[in-house]
C-alpha cells in the first residue's frame, strides 16, 4: 500500500501522523486526571502505529507507473475489511444488549457492561463502524468508476478512512469507560466530534475534487446521493454537537442548545442521520451496484430526479415527529408529521425505481443471492419508509411512541435495508476489486442471505408484536377510569418477544460472520489470469498528442 | 439530434448517458406516482389549515379546528379525574369497614389496586405480593406491625426505619458482631430459635444446646420477641415460632441474623401517593391476604 505513494507523500503522511500524535500527547497531558487522558494515549498509539508503518516503508521504491492510469483501490480494500470487522463487533454488541433485556444478569454487575453503555457501542458500531466504513469504501469505488477518473488525492483517502476509524474507536471506547454527551447517535464527546469534522471536510473536498476531474459529461445519480450524504452529515454533525467543554482537560461538555431546542436540534440531527447517512448514502450504493449486478439500465431517470430532490428536501423537516406530544410546540409537530407523509412518495419512488430496474433480470434475482440481497433491500426500504411516514402521524405515534414498535421500525430499516444493500454491494464489489472471477462460495452467499432474511423477519415481527402490545397495555383503562396494567405487567408481556428478538439478531450476526469468511476466502483465492477488461480510468490526454 | 439507444425489454429509450456500463431509461414518471404525490400533498395542506402549523414571527397559524395539545391534555386530565372522582372520594374519606362492606367498591379497589401495587410495591414484594428473600410476604396473615387496612396504611405512610418523624423503628441488634453474645451463645440461641419452628430438631443430641439457648433467649431476646417467641407487633418483632420467615428459616441464616442483626427498610409513600391511593393499596394488600385459601 505504501508503494503507491511517492517519497514526498510518505513524508507528508509521517508529518500528519506526528502532528496527530502530538495532539494525542497534549490530550494525555492536560487530561491526565480525566478520562480524556486515556483517549489522548489512544490517539498517540493510533498515530504511532501509522507512523511506524509509514517510516518502515519510507525507503521502498517509489511507484514507477503513471498512477492516473489506474483506479485507487487500496483504501477501498481496507475499508471493506474494516467495515466487516465493525459489522461483527457491532452486531455482537446488539445481540448482547438484546439478550440483556431478556436476561438482565448478562450485564454481570459491571459498569462497562451495563445496558446503558453497551447500547451506544452497538449503535455506533453498526451505524458508524459497519455502515460508515462501507459507505466510504463504496463511495470511493463508485465515484471513480462513474467518473472514469482516479481519486483526486493519494494521501487524503487514507486520511479519511483511518481518521474516521479513529473517531469510531474514540467513540466506542468512550462509552465503555463512561464518556458520553447523551445525545442519541451523537454520543461521542467534543474532541472526537472536532476530529470528525476535520476528517469529514477532507472527505467532502476529496469527493468534490474527484467529481471535478470526471471524464464523463454527466454526474451519475449515485454520486448525487453520496454528495448529499457527505455534505448534510457534515452540517448535521456540526450543528448538533455545538458544545462547551467544562475545561480543555476534561472529556465532559455541555451542549449550547437549551431545553426543548436541544431536543429539536437532536432529533433534527437524529432523523436526518437516518435520512442522509442511512438512506442517501446507501441509495448511492443501490444506484450503482444494483444495475451493475442486474445488468439492466435504471428504470427511470426522471423518477431518480423526483426521488432525489423529494428526499433531500422533505427529510430536513421531518425530525420533529420524534417529539410528538412533548413540550415541543404543536405547530412544529404538525410540520414534522405532514412533511413525513409528503416524503412517502419520493421514498417509494426510489424503491420502485430499484425494483422496476430488475424487470428483465428477475431470473437473475432468482439465481443470484447477491442480487437478491439488493432486491430484498429495496423491498425493506419501501416497507420501512411507509412505516416511517405512518408512525409519524400523531395519533398513530401516540400508540407507537416509546414502545418497541419504534425499535422494530428502525431495525426493518437497519437490517432489512441498510445491511442487506451493503452485503449485496460488497458481494458485487469484492470479486471485482480483488480481480477474482466470483465470490469464493455462492452457496455461502445463499446461506448468508437466508440467515439475514430470517433474522430480520424474526426481529421485526417480534418487535411489532411487542411494541403494539406494550402500547395498548399502557393505554388500557379499567371501567373505573384507572390504568388497567402496571408497567411491570407490560414487561412480563414483552419477555417472549425479547427472547425472539435476541434470537433473530443472533441469526443476523451468524450471517455476517459467514459473509466475513466468504470475503476472506475470496481475497485469499487465486486472481484471474487476465484482468477484467477496461476497469481503468479514461487516460488523461498526454500533452503534445 | 442524437438518437438514443432503445432498451429491448421495456421498449424505452435510454437517456444517452453511460457510466461505466450503467445506462438509464428515459421512462416518464408513472401517472400513479404523480397522483399519489398530489394526494399526500393535499393531505398535508389540509392539516395545515386545520391545526397549528406554520410559524409567523412570534406566533403561528392556529388552524381552523382551534386545537392545541396543551388544552387537549388538560381537558383529558380533568375528564379523567371527573370519571374517577366518585369512587376516589369514597376511598379517601369513608371508614375502611364501610368500604369493605360495599362489594362493588371493593371490586374497584381490586382493579385499581393491582396496577398501583404493580407500579409501586411489586419491585420488592413481587407482583403477587408474596415477597421474596429479604422482603416479606403480604398475602399471609403474619404481620410484623399488624395487619388490617388501618395499620397497613400507617406503615405505608411513615415507612419502616425511615427519616419520617413517625417512622416505625425496628432493629434487630447485631448480637454477635457487637459482642453482646459470644460465639457459643449465638449458636445456642439460634439452635433454640430454630427448634421453635422445627420441632424435629429437638432430639436428645441437640437438647443440651437448645436448653442453653433458651437461657440466652429469655435474658436477651424475650424483651422484644416475647418469652414464648411469638413476637411483638408494637416493635415489629417477628413471631419466631411460625413458618413465615423474611430472611430464611434455616439454621445458618438464623445464626447470621443473630450475629449481624437485621434492619429492614420500607420507604414512606405519603409524598409520592395520594391519600386515596395509599388507602386503595392498603385495602388491596389486606384483601390479598383474605383472598388466600
Amino acid at each position: 500500500m505504501i508503494r503507491q505513494l511517492t517519497s514526498s507523500e510518505r513524508q507528508n503522511a509521517a508529518v500528519i501522523a506526528i502532528a496527530v500524535a502530538i495532539v494525542g500527547l497534549a490530550m494525555a497531558a492536560v487530561g491526565r486526571t480525566d478520562v480524556l487522558g486515556v483517549h489522548g494515549v489512544m490517539v498517540m498509539l493510533f498515530a504511532g502505529a501509522v507512523l511506524f508503518y509509514v517510516l518502515s516503508g519510507l525507503y521502498q521504491p517509489e511507484p514507477t507507473e503513471d498512477r492516473e492510469t489506474s483506479y485507487y483501490d487500496d483504501p477501498i480494500k481496507v475499508g471493506i475489511v474494516l467495515s466487516m470487522a465493525w459489522a461483527v463487533f457491532g452486531m455482537f454488541m446488539g445481540v448482547w444488549v438484546a439478550a440483556q433485556l431478556a436476561w438482565p444478569n448478562l450485564a454481570f454487575d459491571a459498569g462497562w457492561s451495563s445496558f446503558g453503555r453497551l447500547r451506544p457501542t452497538h449503535t455506533t458500531g453498526v451505524i458508524f463502524g459497519f455502515g460508515g466504513n462501507a459507505l466510504i469504501a463504496t463511495s470511493f469505488h463508485v465515484v471513480q468508476r462513474t467518473s472514469r477518473a482516479r481519486l483526486a488525492g493519494q494521501l487524503s483517502p487514507w486520511f479519511v478512512l483511518l481518521g474516521y476509524n479513529l473517531f469510531c474507536l474514540l467513540a466506542v471506547s468512550g462509552y465503555l469507560i463512561g464518556v458520553t454527551q447523551s445525545k442519541e447517535y451523537a454520543e461521542a464527546e467534543w474532541y472526537a466530534d472536532i476530529w470528525l469534522v476535520i476528517v469529514w471536510v477532507t472527505y467532502f473536498i476529496l469527493y468534490l475534487r474527484t467529481i471535478a476531474r470526471r471524464k464523463e459529461p454527466h454526474i451519475y445519480v449515485a454520486n448525487w446521493y453520496f454528495m448529499a450524504f457527505i455534505l448534510v452529515v457534515a452540517i448535521l454533525h456540526i450543528v448538533n454537537n455545538l458544545a462547551l467543554p467544562i475545561s480543555w482537560g476534561h472529556a465532559k461538555s455541555y451542549t449550547v442548545w437549551p431545553g426543548v431546542q436541544d431536543a429539536m436540534v437532536q432529533w433534527w440531527y437524529g432523523h436526518n442521520a437516518v435520512a442522509f447517512f442511512l438512506t442517501a448514502g446507501f441509495l448511492g450504493m443501490l444506484y450503482y451496484y444494483l444495475p451493475v449486478r442486474a445488468q439492466r439500465p435504471i428504470f427511470s431517470y426522471r423518477l431518480s430526479i423526483l426521488s432525489f430532490w423529494g428526499i433531500t428536501f422533505f427529510y430536513m423537516w421531518a425530525g420533529s415527529h420524534h417529539l410528538h406530544y412533548t413540550a415541543l410546540p404543536h405547530w412544529v409537530q404538525t410540520l414534522g408529521m405532514t412533511f413525513s407523509v409528503m416524503l412517502l412518495v419520493p421514498s417509494w419512488a426510489s424503491a420502485g425505481n430499484a425494483l422496476l430496474t430488475l424487470n428483465g433480470a428477475w431470473h437473475r434475482v432468482r439465481d443470484d443471492a447477491t442480487l437478491r440481497f439488493m432486491m430484498a433491500a429495496a423491498v425493506f426500504y419501501g416497507i420501512s419508509t411507509f412505516e416511517g411516514s405512518f408512525l409519524a402521524i400523531r395519533p398513530v405515534n401516540s400508540l407507537s411512541h416509546y414502545t418497541d414498535w419504534t425499535v422494530g421500525h428502525v431495525h426493518a430499516g437497519a437490517l432489512g435495508w441498510v445491511a442487506l444493500i451493503t452485503f449485496g454491494s460488497l458481494y458485487t464489489l469484492v470479486p471485482s476489486l480483488w480481480k477474482r472471477e466470483r465470490m469464493y462460495s455462492a452457496a455461502l452467499v445463499e446461506v448468508h442471505f437466508w440467515l439475514a432474511i430470517a433474522g430480520t423477519l424474526i426481529y421485526v415481527f417480534a418487535m411489532w408484536n411487542s411494541g403494539i402490545i406494550q402500547g395498548l397495555m399502557w393505554r388500557t383503562y379499567t371501567e373505573e377510569g384507572a390504568l388497567a396494567y402496571s408497567f411491570v405487567d407490560s414487561l412480563v408481556a414483552m419477555y417472549p418477544y425479547y427472547i425472539a428478538r435476541a434470537f433473530g439478531g443472533l441469526l443476523f450476526l451468524i450471517g455476517a460472520v459467514v459473509g466475513c469468511y466468504n470475503i476472506w476466502m475470496t481475497v485469499r483465492s487465486a486472481p484471474l489470469a487476465a484482468p477484467l477488461n477496461a476497469d481503468v480510468p479514461i487516460a488523461p490526454a498526454v500533452a503534445g498528442e | 439530434m442524437e438518437v438514443n439507444e432503445r432498451d429491448p425489454v421495456s421498449g424505452r429509450e435510454t437517456t444517452g448517458h453511460e457510466w461505466n456500463g450503467i445506462k438509464e431509461l428515459d421512462t416518464p414518471v408513472p401517472r400513479g406516482v404523480l397522483l399519489f404525490l398530489i394526494v399526500t400533498h393535499l393531505w398535508a395542506i389540509a392539516w395545515w389549515f386545520l391545526v397549528p402549523a406554520w410559524p409567523l414571527g412570534t406566533t403561528y397559524t392556529r388552524g381552523l379546528l382551534g386545537v392545541d395539545q396543551r388544552q387537549t391534555v388538560e381537558a383529558r386530565v380533568v375528564d379523567g379525574q371527573r370519571e374517577r372522582a366518585a369512587w376516589m372520594a369514597r376511598l379517601e374519606k369513608e371508614p375502611y369497614d364501610a368500604i369493605q362492606a360495599d362489594e362493588a367498591l371493593m371490586q374497584t379497589v381490586r382493579n385499581t389496586g393491582r396496577q398501583l401495587f404493580g407500579d409501586n410495591c411489586a419491585a420488592c414484594h413481587g407482583r403477587d405480593g408474596k415477597g421474596r428473600a429479604n422482603y416479606p410476604d403480604l398475602t399471609d396473615d403474619d404481620w410484623l406491625w399488624g395487619g388490617g387496612p388501618q395499620l397497613i396504611e400507617q406503615t405505608m405512610r411513615v415507612g419502616i426505619n425511615t427519616r419520617h418523624p413517625e417512622s416505625r423503628v425496628g432493629q434487630m441488634p447485631a448480637f454477635g458482631r457487637d459482642e453482646v453474645l459470644d460465639r457459643d451463645q449465638v449458636r445456642s440461641v439460634a439452635a433454640y430459635v430454630y427448634s421453635l419452628s422445627h420441632p424435629d430438631y429437638s432430639t436428645a443430641d441437640n437438647l443440651k444446646r437448645i436448653e442453653a439457648g433458651r437461657e440466652v433467649f429469655l435474658t436477651t431476646c424475650a424483651a422484644c420477641h416475647g418469652e414464648d417467641g411469638k413476637g411483638n407487633r408494637d416493635v415489629g418483632a417477628p413471631n419466631l415460632t411460625d413458618t413465615h420467615w423474611i430472611y430464611g428459616s434455616d439454621l445458618d441464616t438464623i445464626i447470621a441474623s443473630v450475629h449481624g442483626g437485621r434492619q429492614g427498610h420500607m420507604p414512606t409513600w405519603d409524598e409520592r401517593l395520594t391519600t386515596a391511593e395509599i388507602r386503595t393499596i392498603a385495602l388491596y394488600v389486606h384483601d390479598l391476604g383474605t383472598q388466600q385459601p
